[in-house]
């Protein structure tokens, strides 16, 4: 079987600092892979390069593409990129404000989405976009009012549909909890485990939350200073951690 | 069905002046369908770690374990989703959910997830759970508040949703009284006459008597103390 996502020798330099170094797996439908490390370890050097916003220095990200077979993104045209990202992939950033339209309604920020792919009929669009507002428990009352005045869970979970909505096969995921209430994060890491395993998604998860990877990724890729230190099954890393730098990120999770 | 052959391990602890402990050495043991074998061995010799190993949570130094025709120990990442999904069936010391799911859910999810119907898997689901005595009340709570017995039966019946043609079990009558010891002990009888291979650990003597076919004593595989 052909991986979904071929990712080889990727790097990114920032002057002579190394921001990701010669990083490279395979990632199969269905899979979901989380990258953690601490501030600064390049995770989010890594997710942009792989996700086309950032330019990669060397290497290649080769995606099964459903017309062209496998396809280095890294050198497709823009436009093609541009296609892809509102097609096959979707990228959740941390803060729901980057991966909205503010001024836009709630409905319109998941229609936009589909209009983008070719969608004519209003009536259909505004229905298919109530329809996911109600999966990720948005009230449809809600469908009319602008991003602007949901608070950060409920935005967070509007980019979610707006995401998802076109059917993507791989997701880039940037923190997707971070800077909201536990309680919050709680719910919307339960929505996140249910559409990815109803979806059979494949993603890929940056995260420094040691327990949104135990409960999201199958895999784990551990980064340290641009490096990958250690990777492996979730569950195996998180509970027989080999390398010196993930023993100490294990030990120092706090138990409730 | 199940090969281990010669397989080792040691755990070294790097940010504790990268202290090494072994653990395992020249660990080999066979299960064929329809058997179930135990582990025995003081606590502490290594009976878990060898399970976890032969399930892929802990990695194996060298060696080899092959389930079917994967070998656990060198297989691909997919390959061992895979395995657990399909093949290989365990139950842990303690339950280990996900939480603010419904426990019909988790004992119903090993069933969804090889694609059975849902009306289906949640019947079955609630079948097992009635076996092992959860009340029907507590099916739509998430297990996290339950009572350390309690939690152990949902375990049981989430390991014994789908047939699994292997099946690891770290003390499965722990924490259970009589009667329920008594239903977990025909869940394995029935486990083995449907041509599973088990390996278990059980610190009930009775128990072991009554279910496994053959013991194994790991103390057989734990590294000489170095003088």
């Amino acid at each position: 079987m052909n991986p979904l996502l071929n990712v080889d020798g990727i790097s990114k330099f920032y002057g002579h600092r190394i921001g990701c170094m010669d990083v490279s797996f395979d990632l199969f439908p269905g899979e979901v892979m989380g990258i953690v490390g601490e501030s600064g370890s390049g995770k989010s050097t890594l997710l942009n390069c792989l996700a086309g916003q950032l330019i990669p220095d060397r290497g290649a990200v080769i995606f099964d593409t459903r017309t062209d077979g496998m396809r280095d993104t890294v050198t497709m045209s823009e436009p093609e990129r541009r296609m892809l990202s509102r097609t096959d992939w979707a990228f959740v950033h941390q803060h729901a404000r980057d991966g909205l339209r503010m001024n836009v309604s709630a409905g319109g920020n998941v229609g936009e989405r589909l209009m983008a792919v070719g969608a004519r009929h209003y009536g259909e669009i505004r229905d298919q976009a109530t329809d996911w507002l109600g999966r990720v428990e948005i009230n449809a009352d809600r469908v009319d009012d602008r991003p602007s005045a949901f608070s950060g869970g409920m935005q967070q979970r509007l980019q979610i549909a707006r995401n998802l909505v076109t059917g993507p096969r791989l997701v880039f995921m940037d923190e997707p909890t971070g800077g909201l209430d536990v309680s919050v994060q709680a719910r919307l890491l339960d929505l996140l485990r249910g559409l990815v395993r109803e979806m059979n998604l494949s993603a890929i998860i940056v995260t420094h939350d040691l327990a949104v990877v135990r409960l999201l990724a199958d895999r784990l890729m551990v980064m340290k200073d641009g490096h990958v230190v250690e990777t492996g099954l979730t569950d195996q890393v998180l509970d027989d951690p080999q390398h010196g730098y993930t023993q100490l990120l294990v030990s120092s999770v706090l138990q409730v | 069905m199940i090969q281990v052959e010669n397989v080792a391990k040691s755990f070294t602890l790097h940010n504790q002046g990268a202290a090494v402990i072994p653990v395992v050495t020249g660990a080999s043991l066979q299960v064929a369908a329809g058997e179930c074998v135990a582990l025995v061995g003081q606590s502490g010799s290594g009976k878990s770690t060898l399970m976890r190993m032969i399930y892929g949570n802990y990695l194996a130094a060298s060696g080899r374990i092959m389930i079917g025709d994967v070998d656990v120990a060198s297989a691909e990442p997919r390959e061992i989703l895979d395995l657990r999904r399909y093949t290989l069936g365990y139950v842990s010391q303690f339950l280990r959910v996900v939480p603010r799911v419904p426990t019909v859910e988790v004992v119903a999810e090993p069933l969804l997830a090889t694609g059975t119907e849902r009306n289906a898997a949640i019947s079955r689901a609630k079948a097992l759970l009635d076996d092992l005595n959860i009340p029907e009340r507590l099916w739509g709570l998430s297990p996290t508040t339950f009572s350390g017995g309690e939690q152990q039966r949902v375990n049981i019946a989430r390991g014994f949703a789908y047939n699994y043609p292997a099946l690891l079990l770290d003390e499965p009558t722990a924490s259970l009284d009589g009667a329920n010891r008594e239903v977990v002990m025909s869940m394995i009888e029935e486990a083995k006459a449907r041509g599973a291979a088990i390996i278990g650990i059980f610190h009930d003597e009775a128990a072991r008597d009554r279910v496994c076919d053959r013991e194994i004593d790991v103390t057989g595989f734990t590294p000489k103390a170095a003088a």
